[in-house]
Order: structure tokens, then sequence, then C-alpha cells
């Protein structure tokens, strides 16, 4: 769940050149990630994503009340590295990015390489990185399962605001104590990252009751092509 | 439950703004909150000449001026940061009302102040006068990767369908009992976010096999775009090109 604090930065948190160069960090990244997921999916079968990325985008839709006038939404980046892979999964998620500052203002235009490098990427890719590492305990028991999809979740919110804190040491704009500054940011979203967790492990565990092949970290290599193209 | 998001900001109309192809727009809106991004905080004037530019765009386009304030509470959070930083930032202090503030925290509050304002209500101008399906075709326009039109375009296009399942789920639930309230609600909520997860590739999978059926062969249509004239990139690009003398002039050493 994520109060958009330090998510959607906006525009004049940081200056010029250091949006520019998240821009082109972004840029390069996805890329990569684009080159790197054809491997799980290619422009045939790239439909099959857009729908992905819809259910991301509908998750952030979601809003509940976390206390009385808090509410948050899930952001979805471990839970998009868990099912759809890193790759495909930050493809995903920059789109939703992406989107939503053009249609909604959601974040700055200058802070959009800002924001999906933390979101789309960082979040994605540290999530993706703890669960990997675990993937063992993951495929053992299903308590496993939960518990490495609750320990992504938490991380990769971490990761995100982590994101916000070092663009900030960069070209933030006012002379802030940065331990201070990491010390509040990291320490409310590894609050809010208890919440994402939470919901990232039930839904990867009602998931894993019905159809455990679609779950891209505990998929054998071999069953590793999306559905659509065995068809 | 209800969405933040939930209705397109898109206010249908027919002024030369709603009118200019969407890659022009793109262009000059990226372009306009750069020059504001990049435009020196001490320069308090230039920030004045850049609000009038774009509330000489919306007189054009139409739309008014209560509709937008609205819709600008979305920068909210950063507002906060700009209150608080007069309060812990260092260097010398000055006196404020009768508070010791930080001279830098405060110009810093005020930058991120003036120019989070004027960046969302330069975003919020494009949502306003692009549809968008629209917003996508000029991005396709500007090259944007394969991957990022055909994800986009089938994003924005299966989104309603899905929130709206989303919605009928919940109402399912509650009509047989549930009582959605305050924490308890996160476990029937995630996992109902786990079987949206499954609706959603399954109907991929359909999506996809339906369009396989159609003809798709890896990338979508562009459509018959006529090309842009001189003369309109220039006039759907002055306010972003009198934002960046604005810059220019402020940021000019001396």
């Amino acid at each position: 769940m994520t109060a958009s604090v330090a998510m959607h930065l906006s525009d004049g948190v940081l200056d010029a050149p250091t949006s520019l160069l998240f821009g082109a960090i972004a840029a390069v990244w996805l890329t990569l990630a684009a080159a790197r997921g054809r491997i799980d999916i290619d422009d045939r079968t790239a439909p099959l994503a857009g729908l992905l990325a819809a259910f991301l985008f509908a998750m952030q839709l979601l809003n509940f009340p976390v206390l009385p006038g808090v509410s948050g939404h899930l952001y979805g980046g471990a839970l998009a590295a868990i099912l759809l892979g890193p790759w495909v999964g930050s493809l995903c998620l920059s789109v939703v990015v992406v989107i939503q500052a053009l249609l909604f203002a959601d974040g700055g235009l200058t802070a959009l390489g800002a924001n999906v490098t933390n979101m789309a990427l960082l979040g994605t890719a540290a999530g993706f990185v703890v669960a990997l590492a675990a993937r063992g305990v993951a495929r053992r028991s299903r308590a496993g399962l939960l518990s490495v999809a609750f320990l992504a979740g938490l991380v990769s919110t971490v990761a995100a605001s982590a994101g916000f804190v070092v663009e900030y040491a960069i070209g933030g704009q006012a002379d802030v104590s940065l331990g201070g500054l990491a010390g509040v940011v990291i320490g409310v979203h590894a609050v809010i990252g208890i919440g994402e967790g939470v919901i990232t492990a039930l839904a990867v565990g009602a998931i894993a009751r019905v159809r455990p092949d679609l779950i891209y970290l505990v998929r054998t290599s071999e069953a590793r092509q999306p559905a659509a193209v065995a068809s | 439950m209800s969405g933040g998001h939930a209705t397109v900001l898109h206010r249908p109309g027919d002024s030369p703004v709603h009118l200019l192809p969407p890659q022009v727009k793109l262009l000059a809106a990226f372009a306009a909150v750069l020059g504001v991004v990049a435009t020196p905080r001490e320069a308090f004037w230039a920030f004045g000449i850049d609000l009038l530019v774009v509330l000489a765009v919306w007189s054009v386009a139409g739309v008014p001026l209560g509709w937008f304030a609205r819709r600008a509470v979305i920068e909210t959070p950063f507002v906060l940061l700009a209150v608080v930083l007069p309060f812990v930032s260092g260097g010398p202090r000055m006196d404020v009302l009768g508070l010791a503030v930080s001279a830098d925290g405060l110009l810093a509050g005020w930058n991120i102040l003036a120019k989070g304002t004027l960046g969302v209500l330069i975003a919020l101008t494009l949502a306003a006068t692009t549809q968008p399906r629209d917003l996508v075709l000029g991005l396709q326009r500007l090259r944007a990767p394969g991957w990022f039109i055909t994800i986009a375009t089938l994003m924005l296009r299966y989104v309603d369908v899905i929130a709206g399942e989303l919605r009928r789920m919940r109402i399912a639930r509650i009509s047989r009992g549930d009582d959605p309230r305050f924490l308890w609600q996160l476990g029937a909520a995630a996992r109902g976010a786990g079987t949206l997860f499954l609706r959603s590739y399954e109907r991929g999978e359909r999506v996809h096999r339906a369009m396989l059926a159609r003809g798709w062969a890896g990338h979508m249509p562009a459509g018959s775009a006529a090309p842009v004239g001189a003369l309109r990139w220039v006039a759907g690009g002055s306010p972003a090109l009198v934002i960046a003398t604005v810059w220019a002039v402020a940021a000019w050493p001396g």
C-alpha cells in the first residue's frame, strides 16, 4: 500500500539536470528490459502484457482505508516481479507510471524518469532479487511462498523509496540532513511496505492455489513460455 | 475502494488546443515543464510569466479555471514537503512572523511549490485537451518503442473492463454477507486481487488469440497521419517557446 508521499515525485523536487539524468537511466534500463523480456514475451504476445498492465493499473485504482482519513493502494512492484518476472513486470509497470503521469497528472512530467526508475525498475528489481534469492524456500512449501512474497513486497517498497533518497541527494533543492531524510522516508515506507507485503503474499497465495503454473518465480524453465504461444 | 482516478480528465472540446496533433502537444508540454524546472528559483517574476502563459492556453482551450483548481490538489503531498523544508533545512536562519526558519529551506520550499504547481497545471492542460487514445497515438508518432505502444493501447482499452470486474467482485462479496471494514477487508481484497490476475491473464490469452485471428502481426497500426505543417508546430509550441525564453533570460549570468 502506498501513500504517494515519496512515490509519484512532482516537478521541482529535483533539479533539471538530475531529472534528465534519471530520464536517461530509465530509458536505458527499459531498453534492456525490453530486449531481455523478449525471452518471455515477444511482439506477438505483447497483447497479453497489455492486459496484465491493465490488471496492475486497476489494482492501483483500488484504494482502501488504512486509518480514518488515510487510504492507500497497492503499488505492485513485487507482485509484478513474482508473477511476470523482472523484465515483463517492469515493462508493464513503467507503462502504468507513464500513462498515469500523462492522463492524471500523477507525478511531474520532468520527474517521469525518476518515477519510472523508482517504481517500475528499482522496486521490481529489488522485489525480484529477494524472491529469486529465496526461490528454494518459495518452492518448498506454501508457507515458504507466502513469506517470500511478503518479504519481496516489503523490500520493493523500501527500495523504491530509497531511490527517492538517492535522487534527492544528487539533485534535491534544499540543504537538509540526508540521514534524517533517509530515516523518515525509508521509515515511513517500511511501515507502508508491511501492507504491501501482506497483500502481495495473499494475492500470490490465492493464485498458487489455482494456477501455480502462471507464477513466474516458481515456474520451471520448460514451462516458462506463456500459454498463449503454445496454442 | 472507489478509485481516486475513476474519471478520466479529458474534457471534450473543439478549441484550437484540442485540435492540435497530440505529438505537438506532448513535446510542447514536456518542453514547457522542463523550462519551468530549469528556471532559477530566485527569479520570482519568471514564474509569474509562466503562469500567465498557462492561463492564456486555458482561455484558448476554453477550460474554466475552477476545473483546474479542483484537480490540482493531486499535488498536495508535495506541498507538505514544501512547508516542512524551511524548518528542517540548514544554513543561515531568518525571522518570518516570529519563527526562525532556514533561508535556504524557505527558497527550496517555494521552489517545490511554484514548479510543482506549474508542472501539475501544464500536465492537467495536456490531459484535459487530449483523448487518452490520442496521447498514445502521439507517443507512437514520436517513435516510442513498439512494445510500449502495444501495452499502453491494450491497457487503456481494458483498464475499465478490469476495474469493472473488480467492482462486481466486491458487490458479489458484499451481497454474500461480507462486511468490508478497516484492516479486515485486506484479506478478501488481496485474494480478490489474485482472482483478478487469473481472469486478466485468461482474458489476455483470449484477446491475443482473437487478435491473431484478425491478422495481428506484432505492432499497432499508426493510422494515416497527415504530416504536421511547420506553422502548427510553431503555433502549438509557442507557449513552450515563451517559457523557454523566460528561462533563458532568468538563467542568463549577470
